[in-house]
């Protein structure tokens, strides 16, 4: 056991500041259990979300000594013996209290993407896919929804792009749909129009803290940005479009009502 | 402070699910489907139910790895697993129907793993004749919380998260509402609504070393029993043989029996698969005894019989207990679980990736390169309110409930893999029940304004009280006496002690204060979840104390074995004039083709000398 200084920010929509807790901490903590203990001594209505604590929910999303982070997954013993912990809610969304911010948003841009439409069953009922063809898709798939990408992404926390771009959680929820092997809808006006791939410019900071190590940028963003250039810019596909009448579609359903 | 009902904010659907894991949101597709207004309430955000740290698999006879599989065989391995007290018609439908269910979610988009053939694969797992579960690596849950919310929210059922239930409203014996509060503001909202679909899971924070998390605090079962319903079989609580023991902050956290069903092997502190001595008899017949066999099972040979670290989750937990009681434990009291000299790196990366971040990222173990140190977890609850199996009501009309806190399907212990599947099954049923029941409603049932503010004066006092007792400490006081007194072998004194301690901390929590404002404040949703954790513990111990056997998951030091008497016993617990009334009801006679195909042996079932004749 030994004591440990935390800095946890405290208030609401309104402002707050942050506040000393000093801590007896045991070997193997974590930085959620450490909240816990205060919680439990210091501060009964300190606000934080948890529910798994083994990093399979994506529920305790907050800011460690400035990195977004699991607090399920951050061991006391990566931090130096006498080092404080500064602990605050996630910046790039609404604070409701201390530690919990407002993810609605989220929310909202799952429900724009369209569902899934798969192609119909074979004649025994069943789909047949193959394991190397839904690896791609399973890696995306990992995804836990703890909005840590969606909190570190620049066009998001410092541009404020909400309006434009889904961040990129919900870029890979497209690839994870565009690259199914049995999803039948054409998705690659809506990326480009509805859902902003072009404005993501492949930075890696989401892919460098996604906890379930999702090659969020170059696996799945830059896969979509190739396949819009292929639609919109790609020369053959141009004059196949101009001169021999093959249509793909390049207005987004949006557009076209 | 005077309060007026009319003041309080209303929602209106014909049918609000409570609960939003793979039962509550399985239902709320099917009364979607069906055409009601539906609307979910939960008490975390949407995708972070329990159902999302499911690991293994979800069971279903669908025979895409072994085709001798069918739904006979799976019902089998159900009643003996559930040491034959499971309600046989649940355990009927959930065999027929689970292969539909789980094709069903492909359609909407979960993309499980494959087979050779293109096909979904299905693992190994405790207590399962064949590989019969459909899986994403050990993630599975979170493939079906997904692949359900993904697909309910083109819907249109109205999701509201962070919203806690705390009482049923009735109108006479009818469900007419449902109160709740928004996490966030503190403020209360009466739902008003024509049938209510219990999808809230056990009651395993009532216990210090457990897998549950946070939500798992018994409120359906409270709301239930408050509301006149009966309890069954609540005696029967599962502990998973395998939990992480160290370290202890972790202690308790499941560790997916997959692990074994992909090879990883028990073993003691003398380096003994120690697992081979307790095989019991009624297993014998269907286990391999000697490790020679059940490496050829490993590598794939069809005549040789299941290693008994498949063995069913009861017989495992005691073995394990029985192990570190003789001293031969691990090093923080637990036992070794072995897949790293069992099966190479990238196999054990591939299949558990979350098993070895887990161990990796909270204990700083290897497990491609060293064992895990594991022990049991209070995991599950088999019991939960009493339904109708094809529809899954309650005895109180218009209530409804699927998924862990109803029961039936499980008996006396659960197979791994059963859980998932139960879910999307009895969800599925539980909504059309609903449907079938709003519509042949011929009255909308209201909700009385007295109750309504009864209820929230109950949760109002907790903050304005001056002072009182800290909710936390009385969680942990209650979490002490029932690992202490009603853990996974019970004992009459114990189980009395624990009653005793019940009440008392039942007095203390009378007196709760909840320091700060209503806005977001933890320490007032602990107290609240008190209450309903309080209620469940007393059932469960009144149940254990009631059940003088030992069968599956229930285990009496004093009362060792099973008693063919009590076979035919469920006990019943409701709300009484004067308290819990305790019922040791008898069973209804078994449908007798049930009944032959659930004792019969296995090569006759195979060969079609049984149960050919029914389908």
């Amino acid at each position: 056991m030994s004591k440990r200084t935390f800095r946890v920010w405290r208030g609401d929509n309104n402002g707050g500041t942050f506040r000393t807790y000093e801590v007896e901490v045991d070997p193997g903590m974590v930085v959620l259990d450490v909240l816990h203990r205060i919680q439990a001594n210091d501060a009964n209505d300190l606000a934080l979300r948890w529910n798994c604590k083994a990093g399979k929910c994506g529920s305790c999303s907050m800011e460690i000594n400035g990195k977004p982070k699991l607090s399920c997954m951050t061991r006391m013993n990566i931090f130096a013996p006498d080092e404080t912990i500064t602990v605050q809610p996630l910046k790039t969304f609404p604070v409701i209290k201390d530690l919990v911010t407002d993810v609605s948003w989220n929310y909202e841009q799952n429900k724009r993407i369209p569902k899934f439409k798969p192609r119909p069953r074979e004649a025994d009922g069943t789909h047949r896919m193959y394991q190397e063809d839904v690896d791609r898709v399973q890696e995306f798939r990992k995804c836990i929804e703890c909005y840590l990408c969606q909190d570190t992404c620049h066009v998001l926390r410092d541009r404020s792009r909400n309006d434009a771009f889904v961040g990129p959680r919900f870029m890979i929820r497209l690839a994870s749909l565009e690259m199914h092997p049995l999803d039948d809808d054409d998705r690659i006006p809506e990326i480009r129009k509805e859902f902003g791939s072009g404005l993501c410019n492949i930075t890696r900071c989401c892919t460098e803290v996604c906890p379930e190590h999702i090659n969020i940028t170059d696996n799945g963003i830059i896969p979509l940005k190739e396949r819009v250039v292929d639609r919109y810019f790609d020369p053959v596909a141009i004059i196949g479009r101009k001169l021999l009448g093959i249509r793909r579609r390049t207005k987004s359903r949006a557009e076209g009502k | 402070m005077t309060l007026d009902a009319s003041e309080l904010q209303t929602i209106e659907h014909d049918v609000l699910v409570i609960g939003a894991g793979g039962a509550g949101l399985r239902a709320a597709i099917e009364c979607s489907a069906q055409g009601l207004s539906t609307g979910v309430v939960s008490k975390s955000l949407l995708g972070k139910a329990h159902t999302v740290m499911a690991e293994g698999g979800m069971a279903a006879a669908m025979g895409n790895v072994d085709a001798r599989d069918n739904w006979k065989i799976h019902f089998r391995d159900t009643m003996r697993g559930g040491k034959f007290l499971n309600v046989w018609r649940m355990a009927e439908l959930h065999a027929k129907q689970a292969p539909e269910r789980v094709r069903e979610l492909e359609e909407w988009g979960a993309v499980f793993d494959r087979t050779k053939d293109g096909l979904i694969s299905q693992r190994n797992f405790g207590g399962h004749r064949y590989p019969r579960l459909a899986h994403v690596g050990d993630r599975t849950g979170l493939e079906l919380i997904r692949s359900l919310q993904d697909h309910g929210v083109h819907q249109g059922i109205s999701f509201h998260m962070e919203c806690t239930a705390l009482e049923l409203l009735k109108d006479g014996d009818r469900v007419a509402g449902v109160l709740c509060y928004w996490r966030e503001t503190g403020r209360f909202v009466v739902f008003k609504t024509k049938a209510a679909i219990l999808a809230t899971g056990g009651g395993g924070k009532a216990w210090k070393i457990t897998s549950n998390s946070w939500e798992y605090t018994g409120d359906g079962l409270a709301m239930a029993y408050e509301a006149g319903a009966e309890l069954m079989d609540m005696e029967f609580t599962q502990f998973h043989p395998t939990g992480m023991v160290w370290p202890p902050s972790v202690r308790g956290t499941l560790v997916t029996e997959g692990v074994r069903g992909d090879g990883g092997v028990l073993k003691n502190s003398n380096n003994d698969r120690f697992m081979f001595k307790y095989i019991p008899e009624k297993f014998a017949a269907e286990t391999a005894n000697t490790i020679e066999e059940a490496e050829r099972w490993l590598n794939g040979d069809k005549n040789a019989r299941r290693p008994p670290e498949l063995l069913t989750r009861d017989e495992v937990a005691r073995s394990i207990t029985a192990e570190i009681k003789a001293g031969r434990g691990s090093p923080h009291g637990g036992v070794f679980l072995d897949i790293a000299s069992r099966r190479p790196a990238d196999f054990i990366k591939r299949k558990l990736p979350s098993m070895y971040h887990q161990f990796k990222e909270l204990a700083e173990v290897d497990i491609t390169k060293e064992p895990m140190e594991v022990g049991p977890t209070l995991h599950y609850f088999m019991g939960g309110v009493r339904v109708d199996a094809d529809s899954q009501m309650s005895t109180v009309p218009g209530l409804f409930a699927a998924g862990e806190c109803a029961a039936g399907l499980h008996g006396a212990n659960r197979l791994g893999g059963n859980s998932l599947s139960d879910l999307i099954v009895f969800g599925k049923l539980s909504g059309s029940g609903a449907a079938a029941y709003v519509r042949g409603l011929s009255a909308t049932p209201q909700v009385r304004n007295d109750q309504v503010l009864a209820g929230v004066r109950r949760a109002t006092d907790i903050l304005r009280r001056e002072s009182g007792t800290n909710p936390y400490l009385l969680h942990e006081k209650l979490t002490e006496t029932m690992q202490a007194n009603v853990g996974i072998v019970r004992v009459k004194d114990e189980l009395e002690k624990a009653i005793e301690d019940l009440e008392s901390l039942k007095k203390e929590a009378e007196t709760m204060k909840a320091p700060g404002a209503s806005q977001y404040n933890p320490g007032w949703h602990e107290a609240l979840s008190m209450q309903s954790l309080l209620i469940t513990s007393e059932v469960v111990t009144r149940a254990a104390l009631t059940r003088e056997e030992s069968r599956g998951a229930h285990t009496r030091n004093d009362f060792p074995g099973e008693r063919e008497e009590w076979l035919q016993y469920n006990v019943i617990i409701k709300k009484g004039a004067r308290g819990m009334e305790v019922e040791k009801r008898k069973r209804p006679d078994p449908p007798p083709k049930l009944k032959e195909i659930a004792h019969a042996k296995i090569e006759d079932l195979e060969s079609g000398k049984v149960g050919a004749d029914y389908e």
